[in-house]
């Protein structure tokens, strides 16, 4: 029976996660989505956070400043011009009415200037402009010629600041990004395994993509176009005003329509684009979801519940995705035709104006332009917003990651690289991952170096947890465990760890090639050493069948091998390392029993003279440890070797023959 | 194209409306200009009045208001025309897919189809949307402002001929020259991605090993290219507003000094032509042409991406069903015995390939019995059993079930027949109760239960919280493997199958616990027949029969005992299962 719209929401809106790629390729990534993030909770002192990222660039910083004003003022200064341009032909053919002459000091100077002009490239203007005019005509060529000069200057200063102010803006901002990153992925290392398990890897992937991304999106383009946005606004304001103090007026009137229509028309359509973005995750949760378990609809004949049930979410998706899409397509043409409005009652009053001899035409072609021009970063500055906010929303995320609790730092007198040999001692160990949930009680144990000690239990009994407090990726409650004697808290973590070697069931490889990935385990192996490693995981024989051998490069997910094959690759990667103490967490749960078998000998090999504590399903694996340690809720409820435990008939006994089962 | 008409041929209403109204938008957009060049010309001319002012201004506004509804109808009619060509076109696809074989999932891979259902579906309604609201103004605006600029001046239009043609040139050549920096900076991206990615998975290697100072020297190289390459595509593309601008500026100032000049000549001969106000309208017309063209020239980038998306959507609508319910198909045949026979039964993988898979396969399976079939990985022992219920058809040979050949059958009800527990299995969103009952939603909440027992689910189910209703995340990540596989054992033997099929389904439960399935397999499904694939002896070891395969081809078939007496390649796996090295 086919699910109701409700209950498909509730499992597939809450599952997805449009913002978190699945993985780090190819999968549908949210660059560039507005609206989405939410808002940033404490802006003030996370745009001061960010801005201590490009605070080392202030002088740089300014240089960018410097450039936007330049580059308005002078485009500003170019449409001037066309004023007098314009004025001067009417003086020529139309009758010149009284008209407030262009006596401003903008003009004023723009006159000296043309004059210089004029006077110093005589010949080349006379030349260009040829004799074919009277004396009238020809002054007034003379003029827009010598006008067009200076403009090409202007022009040309403006388009060379503009590409300096980007490609300044552009170095700030980059090597801003870079360090963001670098911060966070160095705080990252510190962090405790807690919060890794605690944290969805998609979660703070997304911290990387879509945050980073974001903060990029706004110190290129954002903060420049918000900036240069009200350099140009104020600039445009200075010339309407000093050209037409009555059509400035007009122009500012319509202001607030603009600011108050964007933000009313933004806030509908961030509503409904948040609602198209939900189902729209909630649908392509939904295909990723049945697409990929395809094989296991056919052979339960579920196609048409499925397609019932997907057409529910897609029709959804239509009705929500309709409001979605209209409300953004109609922001556009409402304040560009807003604008267009206001341009028409300039140009009518100016038309007044004219009538009444208080403004030139050149000014009228002045206004229209700047106009358009100061509605322009309105518009700009409203769209920008919203980026704004999520940009802030995602740095928030990103600090908040580098702000959490990183591993508690060594104590100030800890051992450093001393060679330990690896005797281990856990005295009365209780742990808990959450503090009221004991995983582990009591536990105690003792193990010597060339000794190989089994933990067997179902899952949750506690097994991995041994191992996890053994290499301190997660410190105990109470007790005490020892290395040679040493208390473990008394030794530096990284010392600790280096005399670790771990073989974990999960079995992800580092994109790289083979030989680079068993080199994990140290990194000054010679290539000799890497191959002698190889073998005695039984590794070898495969790695010389791959295409270039142990030059094959691995993806990062190791694809291209089999489960066990990428076990054995970890395995090496243990042997390889001299450490002392070697963990085997369901290392061979992969290998096939012929394979398993086939290693065993390499595997005694590597155990002998090292301490060794090996979980397994596979009762096979551990039958020949020097102790076994049953695990129950928490609680080593047998111990002693294999022989010893079948003669002892409890637990051990039963799971061996099979009476009780393993969960 | 034949395939998008059925998509678009729904909403052609919206999809002609569209357009028209953005046409009234472009239309008001290039008469703009006109009513300025009017009003600058009466006053050039001394003949502008107040009442002419205000006149203009309400012809003005009233455009500006037209312009605003043939903008928000457009926007509306682009939303509806786009959204349900892409809500159609989905659900189409998904409906192609349910019907796809096996085969041709594996021709396009899951990930590739998840895209193309998602992503590429979302691209190409942006696409729509954008070819109904802009792709018409752009070149709308362009070719208005064109036609109204040579109908001020001919002569002066010579202008955009000379700047048009090289502006495109400009931008062709920064475009050109960035595609190749912007793939190269993706490249990084997923580099630097997937070195995160690694990373986070792989954080108990890398805090087991201390690699974190050298995780941090990789990451901090991956990100330094990252930014090389970055900058290198940027650098490129912030020549893009510059040269928009010079181009404008070129325009403009030649458009000035001409225009100038034609002012001036026309005046001094007396011929009533090119005015003062035309000039000024003639300037606006260069920005507009001069700023959709350049419109129109990024949009001619974006369409070959939606292009793209286009091609490898049709590549899924267009893919061949190759397993259909054949034309020998009675809807009255249904699986009632069991019975299997594979006869002279041939399968290639690759149709061109020289090695089968399957190499001429004889096997009769008697109704109601166990078989189990073992042999190394690709061997072939899944392509075998996966003949059964036609996920994969035979090359030469045949299948036949209860005597007839499996093509007899309806798809839907050979399946219904056939309960098969694949290898690589997967759970979904949703209760366990709702997972189970994909098996069979009709069924009791005792036939439910025992379903569970059987498969030795029912008590770790209890165990949970919410039992039943637990709900399990997609892919069913919150239970264990072997938890996982007794559910998805469950599943499938709530459907009473007359055949059940499991491929290697057990290899995460521990053998205890698989014997109990055993177990119940004998005592509640006597009637079916059972097939186990399996890499343990001790799963298959007290079958009424054991198949074993090697490279395609089956090298023995007979009891446990009778194959320790006779095959090889059966003793050489018991050895290497059974003994070790132990003291014990």
């Amino acid at each position: 029976m086919a699910r109701s719209l409700q209950e498909l929401q509730k499992q597939y809106h809450s599952s997805a996660r449009p913002d978190s790629p699945k993985s780090g390729r190819g999968g549908p990534s949210g660059r560039g989505q507005m609206g989405m993030g939410g808002k940033p909770k404490n802006a003030k002192k996370t745009v001061a956070r960010l801005l201590s990222y490009v605070g080392k660039y202030k002088a740089l910083l300014f240089v960018v400043f410097f450039f936007m004003i330049l580059n308005t003022v002078m485009s500003l200064i170019g449409g001037y011009m066309t004023r007098p341009i314009i004025n001067r032909l009417w003086a020529y053919v139309g009758e010149v009415g009284n008209v407030e002459s262009l006596d401003t000091p903008i003009y004023r100077a723009l006159d000296g200037l043309i004059e210089n002009v004029k006077n110093g490239a005589t010949g080349f203007i006379a030349g260009i402009v040829g004799d074919g005019y009277n004396d009238v005509a020809a002054s007034v060529m003379f003029y827009i010629l010598a006008t067009i000069m200076i403009l090409v200057f202007i022009y040309l200063f403006g388009i060379i600041t503009n590409y300096m102010q980007a490609r300044v803006m552009m170095t700030i901002s980059q090597n801003a990004i870079e360090k963001i990153r670098n911060d966070l992925f160095t705080r990252l290392q510190r962090l405790p395994v807690r919060y890794f398990d605690t944290h969805p890897t998609g979660e703070v992937m997304s911290r990387f993509t879509n945050d980073i991304d974001n903060i990029d999106v706004m110190f290129n383009n954002s903060l420049t176009s918000i900036v240069s946005g009200v350099i140009s606004l104020v600039g445009t304001l200075v010339f309407m005003i000093t050209t037409n103090i009555w059509l400035t007026l007009i122009t500012v009137v319509f202001v607030p329509f603009f600011a108050i229509g964007g933000a009313k028309i933004a806030k509908a359509s961030r509503k409904y684009y948040s609602g198209q973005q939900a189902a729209l995750g909630a649908a392509n949760g939904y295909i990723e979801e049945t697409v990929t378990g395809q094989k296991v609809v056919k052979v339960f004949n579920h196609e048409g519940e499925c397609c019932e049930e997907f057409e529910t979410l897609n029709e959804d998706l239509r009705g929500k995705q309709m409001k979605a899409q209209f409300f953004g397509g109609i922001m556009g043409p409402i304040m560009h035709n807003t604008s267009m409005i206001s341009y028409s009652v300039t140009i009518g009053v100016g038309g007044i104006l004219m009538v009444l001899g208080r403004l030139d035409p050149g000014a009228l072609q002045l206004f229209a332009q700047y106009s358009k021009q100061f509605s322009m970063p309105i518009n700009n500055i409203s769209q920008q917003t919203a980026s704004i906010f999520s940009a802030l929303a995602g740095a928030e995320r990103v600090f908040a990651v580098m702000d959490e609790l990183p591993e508690t730092p060594d104590k100030e007198d800890a051992a450093e690289a001393t060679a330990l040999i690896g005797d281990v001692v856990f005295e009365n160990v209780t742990f808990g991952y959450e503090p009221d949930k004991v995983i582990l009680k009591n536990i105690s144990l003792y193990a010597h170096p060339g000794q190989k000690i089994a933990f067997v239990g179902s899952t949750g009994a506690g097994k991995t947890t041994v191992t996890n407090l053994l290499s301190r990726f997660y410190d105990i409650d109470s007790g005490k465990i020892t290395i040679d004697g040493i208390d473990l808290y008394d030794i530096k973590r990284e010392t600790l760890r280096s005399n670790i070697a771990m073989v974990l069931q999960d079995t992800h490889l580092f994109t790289g090639t083979v030989m680079e990935n068993i080199r994990y385990g140290r990194l000054d192996a010679t290539d000799d050493e890497v191959v002698a490693a190889a073998k005695t995981a039984s590794a070898h024989s495969f790695i010389m069948r791959l295409e270039n051998g142990y030059n094959t490069l691995l993806e990062g997910d190791g694809a291209n091998l089999s489960q066990g094959q990428r076990q054995l690759i970890n395995i090496a990667r243990a042997a390889l390392s001299k450490a002392p103490i070697l963990v085997l967490d369901e290392a061979t749960s992969s290998v096939d029993t012929r394979t398993e078998r086939h290693i065993e000998h390499g595997m005694d090999r590597l155990m002998k003279s090292r301490t060794t504590f090996v979980i397994a399903h596979r009762l096979s694996t551990v039958r020949n440890s020097d102790a076994i340690m049953v695990l129950e809720k928490g609680e080593i409820i047998e111990r002693g070797t294999h022989e010893q435990l079948l003669e002892m008939k409890g637990r051990y006994y039963e799971l061996y023959t099979g009476v009780r089962e393993l969960d | 194209m034949k395939t998008w008409v059925k998509y678009i041929k729904p909403y052609t209403l919206y999809f002609i409306l569209g357009p028209l109204c953005m046409i009234v938008e472009v239309l008001g957009e290039v008469l703009m200009p006109l009513y300025l060049a009017e009003v600058i010309t009466g006053a050039v001319e001394g003949t502008l009045t107040t009442q002419g002012s205000l006149l203009v201004m309400l012809k003005m506004i009233g455009t500006a208001i037209f312009m605003m509804i043939g903008g928000v109808g457009g926007s509306y009619f682009g939303a509806k025309a786009s959204v349900n060509f892409a809500a159609d076109l989905r659900a189409d696809l998904f409906r192609k897919v349910q019907g796809y074989s096996f085969a041709n999932i594996d021709r396009f891979s899951t990930g590739s189809l998840v895209t193309r259902l998602t992503n590429d579906v979302t691209q190409m309604q942006n696409f729509i949307n954008m070819v109904l609201r802009m792709m018409l103004r752009a070149p709308g605006m362009l070719i208005g402002g064109v036609i109204m600029a040579v109908r001020l001046s001919r002569s002066l239009s010579l202008v955009f001929a000379i700047t048009m043609p090289l502006m495109i040139l400009a931008i062709t050549f920064i475009i050109v020259r960035g595609l190749p920096r912007f793939s190269k900076m993706q490249t990084k991206v997923d580099n630097l991605n997937s070195t995160v990615q690694e990373n986070i998975t792989n954080v108990r290697v890398v805090k087991s090993f201390t690699r974190e100072g050298y995780e941090t020297k990789k990451f901090a190289k991956a990100n330094g290219e990252l930014k090389e390459a970055g900058m290198s595509a940027m650098k490129n593309m912030i020549f893009m507003q510059p040269v928009q601008t010079l181009f404008m500026y070129i325009a403009t100032g030649l458009v000035i000094w001409f225009g100038s000049q034609l002012v001036i000549n026309n005046f001094d001969a007396g011929i009533k032509g090119f005015s003062v106000g035309e000039l000024s309208a003639f300037i606006n017309y260069v920005t507009q042409i001069l700023f959709s063209l350049m419109m129109v020239t990024m949009m001619l980038m974006f369409s070959s991406r939606a292009f793209a998306s286009a091609k490898r959507i049709s590549a899924v609508i267009t893919e061949d069903i190759d397993i259909k319910d054949s034309e020998m198909a009675d809807v009255n045949n249904t699986v009632t015995n069991g019975l299997i026979e594979f006869r002279n039964v041939t399968y290639r993988y690759y149709k061109n390939s020289a090695e089968p898979v399957l190499d001429n396969i004889n096997l009769t399976i008697q109704p109601g019995s166990t078989v189990g079939i073992i042999g190394s990985t690709g061997c072939g022992k899944t392509t075998l059993v996966s003949l059964i219920p036609r996920l994969y058809d035979t090359d030469e040979g045949q299948v036949l079930i209860d005597g007839k050949d499996v093509k007899e059958y309806t798809l839907f009800n050979l399946r219904e027949g056939v309960g098969m527990v694949l290898q690589k299995n997967v759970l979904f969103s949703g209760t366990i109760e709702e997972n189970l009952r994909w098996g069979d939603e009709n069924a009791t909440d005792e036939e439910l239960f025992a379903a569970a027992e059987s498969a030795q689910a029912d008590k770790f189910v209890r165990n949970f919280t919410g039992g039943y209703q637990t709900v399990l995340g997609q892919g069913g990540v919150n239970v264990s493997g072997g938890q996982k596989q007794r559910l998805c054992i469950a599943r499938a033997l709530l459907k009473k199958p007359k055949i059940i099929i499991l491929d290697d389904s057990t290899s995460a439960v521990d053998t205890a616990t698989e014997a109990q399935i055993r177990r119940a397999f004998r005592e509640e499904l006597a009637n079916s027949t059972k097939i186990i694939i399996a890499q343990r002896i001790s799963s298959v070891k007290d079958a009424d029969m054991i198949v074993v395969m090697d490279d395609g081809k089956i090298t023995g078939t007979g009891t446990h005992d009778s194959l320790m007496q006779s095959n090889v390649e059966y003793q050489e796996i018991y050895t290497s299962q059974i003994s070790g090295k132990e003291g014990a």
